[in-house]
């Protein structure tokens, strides 16, 4: 029996475009635009400025604040400009435009490690704070402040769900990298100080599971891998400790609070290669993909290729586009544009065409409670829906809106196409 | 062929995915099978039976079209919700119900069941059993003359419901010569006295089957009523406590289309699945004390409608386990 949690639902996943496919690694592209804000918490501050030489690796922004993360460059080439420029979350962020030079030099820094076994849990730290290493998941939440719980952890889970429908990223990095990732997470484990590690990964991928668990049971490591049931939003945080552990985080508490720390899967491989190769986050997987693009793909590509780069590298669109969504289709972010860079958090790039969006009439509640039934917080979406509409926004907070994950669910569902999660989102900004 | 992507693309806040289920489609749908039980009356019953479900059909569309021309509101007939009312206020009305009587049911219907509330979705009451409670009110004996099938004839005769309540209250109105005794088979087909819809249990059962499988109706208000009903009867329904007949109040009157059609109505029935649970089982229970005990032989109408006002209180009372509680 495959582990799961209440609510939630099996979304047709569209996997099948990309999940066969080696992960390629596309070319530098002439010019890379890198922002100085892709993660959770303090933007950095240019380290850079025009005209300045950089290499592959070198760190070009950095910041004294807690909660951040440092920013290296992905090609060697000289540095354009300083400009503030599209971004895919923020809309608009201070970046760096580098012209690369095509030769890909690396920076000093970033060379291969004799020995790891002598690294203290402060050096390792350190590492993963260098490299600019944040949740690749999509949230970006800088990796060294993780790993630095405020209290006693006793279990680390490694997120391997992927329950987004069309994303495949992380299924392929288990598949052909699984040494690395597993090396990963043990030094994950190491400066955790945990004996309890569990790998989660939905019970459809089947070969990941395998390939995992003999790589394990070769190596003797005291890892586990448990099968989830393959059901959206499976690789949600708190969904995923529910599954794994049945312990419940409370609305608005961190993992931590109930001992756990989860990480992403490609995160523990970016820790690896920090660690064992001195590299810095300044590539990262991409699955681009799509039913109209005409070659959809899993791609190792820099940060601050743009998605128009990388739609051309997959040889463009066979029919009208209509969207461009950054991650995955249920909680990925729509794009008005494709000039914008790939950053740390892009799992995906999600061509839509026109035939595949359609405009959704909204029609009134009919309160066939599919909302409430699928809801993986226990929420009652329609409620509040209904709040919003009649900007009864006092109503509302007593529906704790806050709760929302903002999977969706409820919107996908609902037979009457109504914008339940724009609701919620609406009522959290208004109740700020 | 390789297309440009347009400079300026659609933004839309997440998910960019849907179900392909509309409300349209479930409406339609339940209308659809529903249909089968319907038409085993005609042919029990005679032609009359489909004149009376077209015209309560008919009726309801026609005013639910004329309520939107003159409110200048959009037409919502396309959510099939008109047809759907129409077609069930047909299946709690007798067979050889007169047309006129049936197009006032169904106008009392769609424009004090449904618009008057602001249309589908914010009526408390389900609109088809407004229509009939309405007409049975209103007109008594149209609304209990009941037609029975004898072979191939169709005469006058109490209902097997009637005849279970005259008994178990001793008044023993019905001579005997009047009473047909059917047996359990007649009565799971649908060959018995009794509304258009509710007299074949075969074809009522498949389609709350296929509805259940399909998710459109849960099994929680249902099981909640029918079970209540079977409970209470065999406990008070015999000479002694615990000796009540079961399957014949089961099959008879309107319980199986009103538990499985009527009392899951998603607009006027509770919203998590305790709720419909505990839904069914206030029907349930109305209903044996109304037919046990009460003026009528028949409970499924009132005791669904007495439930709906209790909807708001169930909801408010019972809602979801928060994630993250304390269990």
């Amino acid at each position: 029996m495959s582990l799961s949690f209440s609510g939630g639902k099996h979304i047709s996943g569209n996997k099948h475009l990309t999940q066969d496919l080696a992960i390629m690694s596309m070319v530098a592209p002439a010019e890379v635009i890198i922002p100085m804000s892709q993660h959770t918490g303090a933007v950095c501050k240019e380290l850079v400025k025009k005209g300045d030489k950089v290499k592959v690796g070198t760190k070009i922004g950095a910041s004294d604040k807690l909660i951040s993360s440092n920013v290296h460059s992905s090609v060697s080439g000289e540095v354009k400009e300083v400009v503030d420029y599209n971004h895919p979350v923020l809309g608009i962020s201070k970046a760096v435009i580098i012209i690369s030079d095509g030769k890909d030099e690396l920076d000093a820094s970033v060379k291969p490690r004799r020995s790891i076994a002598p690294l203290s849990n402060d050096e390792l730290l350190k590492i993963i704070k260098e490299a600019g290493i944040v949740g690749l998941g999509g949230a970006a939440f800088p990796t060294h402040v993780k790993l630095t719980p405020p209290k006693e952890i006793d279990t680390l889970l490694i997120n391997a769900a992927e329950c987004e429908p069309y994303l495949t990223c992380d299924y392929r990095i288990m598949i052909e990298n699984p040494n690395e990732v597993l090396k990963g997470i043990l030094l994950l484990q190491k400066i955790l100080q945990v004996k309890n590690v569990v790998i989660g990964i939905e019970d459809d991928k089947l070969e990941a599971i395998s390939v995992l668990r003999n790589k394990i049971i070769a190596k003797s490591y005291s890892i586990k891998v448990e099968p989830l049931k393959t059901k959206y939003p499976q690789g949600a945080e708190k969904q995923l400790i529910k599954a794994i552990l049945d312990r419940e985080v409370p609305p608005g508490k961190l993992p931590f609070e109930e001992g756990v720390v989860v990480s992403n899967v490609g995160t523990a491989f970016a820790v690896y290669e920090a660690v064992y190769l001195g590299k810095p986050v300044y590539e990262r997987v991409v699955t681009v993909t799509g039913k109209s693009l005409k070659s959809p793909a899993n791609l190792r590509v820099r940060i601050g290729t743009k998605f128009s780069d990388l739609i051309e590298f997959c040889q463009g669109t066979s029919s009208p586009v209509s969207k461009v969504i950054m991650g995955g289709p249920m909680m990925g972010l729509a794009q008005f544009s494709t000039d914008i860079p790939v950053i740390k958090g892009t799992s995906g790039v999600l061509v839509l065409s026109v035939q595949e969006v359609s405009d959704y009439k909204e029609g009134p509640c009919i309160r066939c409670g599919r909302c409430v039934d699928i809801c993986p917080v226990g929420m009652l979406p329609f409620a509040l829906s209904m709040c919003a509409e009649a900007k009864m926004f006092d109503k509302a907070a007593e529906y704790n809106p806050r709760d929302c994950i903002e999977c969706g669910l409820c919107t996908y569902i609902c037979p009457s196409r109504r914008r339940i999660l724009e609701s919620i989102r609406l009522i959290k900004t208004v109740m700020k | 062929m390789t297309t440009k992507i347009p400079d300026i693309l659609k933004v839309t806040s997440s998910p960019h995915l849907r179900t392909k289920e509309t409300t349209a489609k479930i409406m339609w749908t339940v209308s659809l099978c529903l249909l089968p039980s319907g038409l085993v009356s005609v042919r029990v019953f005679g032609l009359h039976a489909l004149w009376v479900m077209l015209a309560a059909i008919v009726s309801a569309v026609l005013t639910e079209w004329a309520c939107c021309f003159i409110a200048k509101k959009e037409q919502t007939l396309s959510d099939g919700s008109a047809v759907l009312t129409g077609l069930l206020l047909a299946y709690n009305l007798p067979p050889g119900a007169p047309l006129w009587m049936v197009c006032i049911g169904s106008f009392v219907a769609i424009v004090f069941g449904k618009i008057v509330f602001g249309g589908l979705g914010f009526n408390i009451f389900n609109p088809a059993l407004i229509g009939r409670v309405f007409l049975m009110a209103s007109f008594p004996v149209l609304m209990t003359k009941w037609q029975v099938p004898i072979g191939i004839d169709v005469v006058s005769a109490p209902t097997p419901l009637a005849v279970f309540k005259d008994q178990f209250a001793g008044t023993n109105v019905f001579p005997s010569a009047d009473i047909i005794n059917y047996s359990k088979l007649d009565l799971f087909l649908g060959i018995r006295g009794g509304c258009i819809g509710e007299a074949c249990i075969l074809a009522l059962l498949i389609a709350a089957a296929f509805l259940i499988y399909k998710k459109y109706i849960s099994w929680h208000t249902p099981v909640g009523f029918v079970g209540t009903v079977a409970l209470l009867t065999w406990a008070f329904g015999g000479k002694t406590l615990f000796s009540g007949e079961i399957i014949v109040p089961v099959l008879s009157g309107g319980l199986i289309l009103g538990a499985f059609f009527m009392a899951t109505d998603y607009v006027t029935g509770p919203i998590t699945r305790k709720g419909k649970l505990i839904f069914g089982i206030g029907c349930g229970l109305i209903t044996t004390v109304i037919r046990l005990w009460g003026g009528y032989p028949e409970g499924v109408s009132y005791s669904i409608l007495l439930m709906n006002t209790a909807t708001p209180l169930i909801d408010r009372f019972v809602k979801p386990r928060r994630f993250g509680d304390k269990r």
